[in-house]
């Protein structure tokens, strides 16, 4: 009976040693996903009893840490309510932390690699150790003015700096106060997530970066940037007819109210663009090819996976393109074209810094407890989707947009708006969209302003709101 | 026979072969300092203090291995020396886990004593074993009315209502007057010692080839009975008891057994296939199986419901990473039944890979130290029955783990010793009372220079094939 006891032995070996690479498995390679996993209750206890860093805004704390006298030793608390939610996100004994909370928790709970010296002396010193604070790019005025702009709306507005991607609002309505969700009276919390979940949309969901949708109009400029790269110039005279006849149907394709875009059916890129002509940028899509709009495309950022800023962004996508008919209408920004507002404000960006897409980010800074500076965000290049030469024939062609055409409204007496309106289809009334940046000869702020189910136009709704969003930054810059 | 290398009397012919009791109190030593410096970390990580319970801890605790000792120094005096020490460490730690477990949530009430009384209990099974068993070959005379015993525990809680078998879905209790037992964890020695003599009994026939299958000598066809009856007694349990651990835990005992015995691998076959075609069976026709599986796959798709056992236990694991949160730095109570059910991971939250890698170890020098009782011991019947209990205690180990760790689906079993419950620390002091006394047969000299009034009593030699 020896010799299969000897292998009864080596198996119970192997059987440990299958136990012990298992938990080798869970303990090394998934710790940090499962320690990081918003429902796991743990870390989250454990960080309650320490003072938690500030997110701060224009030197003002936007959520800070109060003691309190309960078990918990820290308050969670917004002081501007529901102004800063889609950035800061929330920080919920129940439901975890999203957000900055979540996206900076190592620094804000004090337990980032980059600390280390410091706790190791809080040991020695007996001190109660405490998080860093995360300095966000925001700016007040810009935030204030986009979420004004947006009340009583579902939307969303994305404000960057254009040369360095630094984002200067990012605003989602309808929003919530974060103050509800990290109360410590746990049935009052649940209340008001049952709340939040029972509203359409969820005021959670993130409309600037988490959703998506059909861009409409604003994608003609990134048609007009492939046709410029490909041998167009603005003054270039693309045809245009009153109704475009699908290639590969018997559908048709027509303006916006059914109008003809110029009574010769033929009509310059530039004039194309400022009245948003539905014929002429089908035909053109079809001229320059899918491979020209998707390259184009992907150097503005869509299909980007990994675009974090902290937080994740959903990724925009042109979406599968079969036959003609499909890119006629992808070339209109219809089909299945979904794009997020960042998305939309990044195409505006890289056309006013000279063609290149920086990329968008929301931390500034990163300070140790004594307020030393540890970490701060060098800006940082993502790609160059079009030549400064072309950068600057699509600023011409989108100033004529605010100018003489369809984005009047974002018009601001004495300064130069480059822009582009969109109003987009969908199942529900249409999607109102206005991407532009200003001043259009030293650009300082690329918006996106998206109004879901505005129902107007991208002209009558979201343009005013950019007005107001890029005037309040302006002003606050020469107050400055 | 054993080789030369592992014979202690080839080793130094005519000389004393060396008892190893030193070693063996040095170790429980170790043992017991072990836990009581995990009992004060604990206390002093918590609260801030010690307790002054603690010094009765203490001398409890340090009196339980030294009457243990004593008692196998006098009774059991060749016996294994690594396998007490082993059962200390890990009886100490279960005893500091539940502790630190009981401060964490005060209103579970405090376990941590009670526990400390079924070890009490459980050293005074260890010790009348012993006592009554001065030869193990003895148990054999009693093999069928040990087998009886063990249905009737098995089957007990099936039969009674599940007002009073039923916890938590598995019909595995016995709950009376206060007090609840698993009459499983009893069974499972009875059944093995039964299984032990049995095979020795029966092993020419079942090793009995009819015919060779692709390299594999199948035995005949009618020699399948007992297999198939041990099968068919786990699946009634799996149906009855809703006992996936017990099911799986028996029938994976008896197999091993038979393979041992008759030195036949197609025995490991046909029990594969046998429990394929049981699972497959299971699975299929049983909700509460299907839902067991489903869990298992993804128990984060099941957090609100079934998974979030497991799940909490993983996040526990995760959280405790490489060196864990250290003893009463972590939050082990946010598992569910974290004493009982769940004690593997409130260990390796708060020890550690680290520590959770080194208890594992413990069981393996158990296990193995067992296994290698069963290689030297002379008698078929003591093999036999070391081999089965110690490959008992690893199975049940991996079962039980497996499910902690989300390697296997989750089962009804404990972790022996380290768990919060009376009956599984009893039985398993029981089960190692019986290594223990195999082990003092098998490292006794068998001339009688050593204890010449003990000449009665020394084993006969065996001569095998």
């Amino acid at each position: 009976m020896n010799a299969p006891l000897r292998r009864v032995a080596i198996s119970v070996l192997v059987l440990f040693t299958l136990l012990i690479v298992n938990i080798n498995y869970i303990q090394v390679v998934r710790s940090e996903e499962l320690r990081e996993d918003g429902r796991n209750t743990r870390v989250l206890a454990d960080e309650y009893s320490r003072e938690r860093g500030a997110i701060v805004v224009a030197g003002e704390p936007i959520a800070l840490s109060t003691p309190t006298d309960d078990r918990l030793k820290y308050l969670r608390q917004y002081p501007q309510g529901g102004l800063y939610a889609a950035v800061t996100g929330f920080y919920s004994v129940i439901y975890g932390a999203t957000g900055i909370e979540r996206a900076e928790n190592p620094l804000l709970a004090g337990t980032d690699d980059r600390l280390f010296v410091r706790r190791i002396s809080d040991l020695f010193t007996g001190r109660d150790p405490s998080g860093g604070d995360v300095v966000l790019t925001l700016d007040p005025a810009v935030q204030q003015a986009a979420m004004a702009g947006l009340e009583g709306q579902v939307g969303a507005v994305v404000a960057l700096d254009p040369s360095t991607g630094a984002i200067l609002g990012l605003a989602s309505t309808p929003t919530y106060d974060p103050n509800l969700l990290a109360s410590h009276d746990l049935d009052a919390v649940r209340e008001a997530a049952a709340q939040l979940e029972a509203a359409d949309p969820d005021p959670r969901s993130n409309q600037a970066i988490s959703q998506r949708y059909a861009p409409g109009s604003i994608f003609k400029v990134i048609v007009s940037a492939a046709a410029l790269e490909n041998g167009y110039t603005p003054e270039t005279v693309v045809p245009a007819p009153q109704v475009f006849d699908l290639p590969q149907s018997d559908g048709t394709l027509k303006n916006f109210n059914g109008s003809a875009c110029d009574p010769s059916g033929q009509q310059p890129l530039i004039q194309a663009l400022t009245i948003s002509c539905n014929t002429a940028f089908a035909q053109l899509g079809i001229d320059l090819g899918e491979d020209a709009i998707r390259d184009m495309a992907e150097g503005f950022g869509f299909g980007r996976e990994d675009l974090a800023i902290p937080l994740d962004v959903a990724t925009s996508t042109l979406g599968e393109i079969e036959n003609g008919d499909q890119l006629a209408r992808t070339s209109i920004g219809q089909q299945d074209v979904q794009v997020t507002p960042m998305q939309a404000a990044m195409i505006a960006a890289a056309v006013a810094n000279d063609g290149v897409l920086m990329k968008p980010y929301l931390v500034d800074q990163l300070l140790a407890p004594d307020l030393t500076v540890i970490d701060e965000t060098d800006p940082e290049e993502l790609s160059q989707p079009i030549s400064a030469r072309t950068a600057e024939q699509l600023t011409e062609m989108m100033t004529s947009v605010v100018t003489n055409g369809s984005g009047r409204a974002a018009g601001i007496r004495g300064i130069q708006v480059a822009g582009k309106t969109g109003t987009a289809e969908n199942e529900g009334p249409d999607h109102n969209w206005f991407i532009g940046f200003a001043p259009a000869d030293d650009p300082q702020i690329a918006v996106a302003v998206f109004v879901r189910n505005g129902g107007g136009t991208g002209g009558d709704t979201s343009a005013p709101i950019a007005r107001q969003v890029i005037q309040a930054y302006l002003d606050a810059q020469e107050g400055r | 026979m054993a080789g030369p290398t592992t014979d202690p009397r080839a080793a130094a012919p005519g000389t004393a072969v060396p008892t190893r009791r030193g070693t063996e109190a040095l170790l429980l030593a170790f043992a017991v300092a072990i836990t009581l410096a995990a009992q004060c970390i604990v206390d002093l990580t918590v609260t801030g203090s010690l307790r002054p319970e603690l010094a009765t801890f203490g001398i409890w605790f340090t009196a339980l291995w030294t009457g243990a000792h004593l008692v196998v120094r006098k009774f059991a005096p060749y016996a294994d020396p690594l396998l007490l020490p082993c059962v200390a460490v890990l009886t100490g730690l279960g005893l500091v886990m539940i502790h630190r477990l009981d401060i964490a949530d005060p209103d579970s009430g405090a376990d941590a004593p009670v526990q400390l009384l079924w070890a009490t209990i459980g050293l005074l099974l260890f010790v009348a074993v012993l006592l009554v068993v001065r030869d193990h070959r003895l148990l054999s005379r009693y093999a069928y009315i040990l087998m009886l015993l063990g249905l009737v525990l098995l089957t007990l809680p099936a039969i009674l209502p599940a007002s009073i078998s039923e916890v938590n879905g598995a019909k595995i209790w016995i709950r009376v007057a206060g007090f609840s037992i698993q009459p499983g964890e009893f069974a499972k020695i009875c059944l093995v010692v039964f299984f032990a003599a049995y095979l020795v009994d029966k092993r020419d026939v079942l090793a009995l080839a009819s015919r060779k299958v692709m390299g594999l000598e199948l035995p005949r066809g009618r020699d399948l009975g007992p297999v198939l009856v041990v099968w068919l007694v786990s699946i009634l349990v799996l149906v009855f008891e809703r006992d996936l651990g017990s099911s799986l835990l028996l029938f994976g005992i008896f197999v091993v057994m038979l393979y041992v015995a008759t030195e036949r691998s197609s025995w490991l076959v046909i029990g594969l296939l046998l429990f394929a075609g049981g699972a497959t069976i299971a699975y299929q026709a049983f909700g509460h199986v299907q839902a067991r599986v489903d869990t298992w796959l993804d128990p984060f798709a099941y957090y609100d419901g079934s998974g979030y056992q497991v799940a909490q236990s993983l996040f526990g694991l995760g959280t405790g990473g490489l060196f864990g949160a250290g003893l009463g730095g972590g939050r082990p109570d946010e598992v569910p039944i974290a004493k009982s059910d769940f004690i593997a991971a409130a260990i390796g939250e708060e020890l550690g890979l680290f520590g959770l890698a080194a208890v594992i170890m413990v069981y393996l020098v158990l296990v193995e130290r067992g296994l290698r009782t069963s290689l030297i011991v002379r008698d078929p019947f003591g093999k036999l029955l070391a081999a089965g209990l110690s490959f008992a205690v690893a199975w049940q180990l991996f079962v039980v783990l497996g499910g902690v760790t989300g390697l296997l689906p989750l089962t009804g079993l404990t972790t022996p010793f380290l768990a919060y419950g009376g009956s599984s620390l009893v039985a398993n002091f029981g089960l190692v009372a019986l290594l223990v006394r195999i082990s003092d047969a098998a490292r006794r000299p068998a001339t009688p220079h050593v204890a010449p009034q003990r000449l009665t009593d020394a084993p006969t030699e065996v001569v095998q094939p």
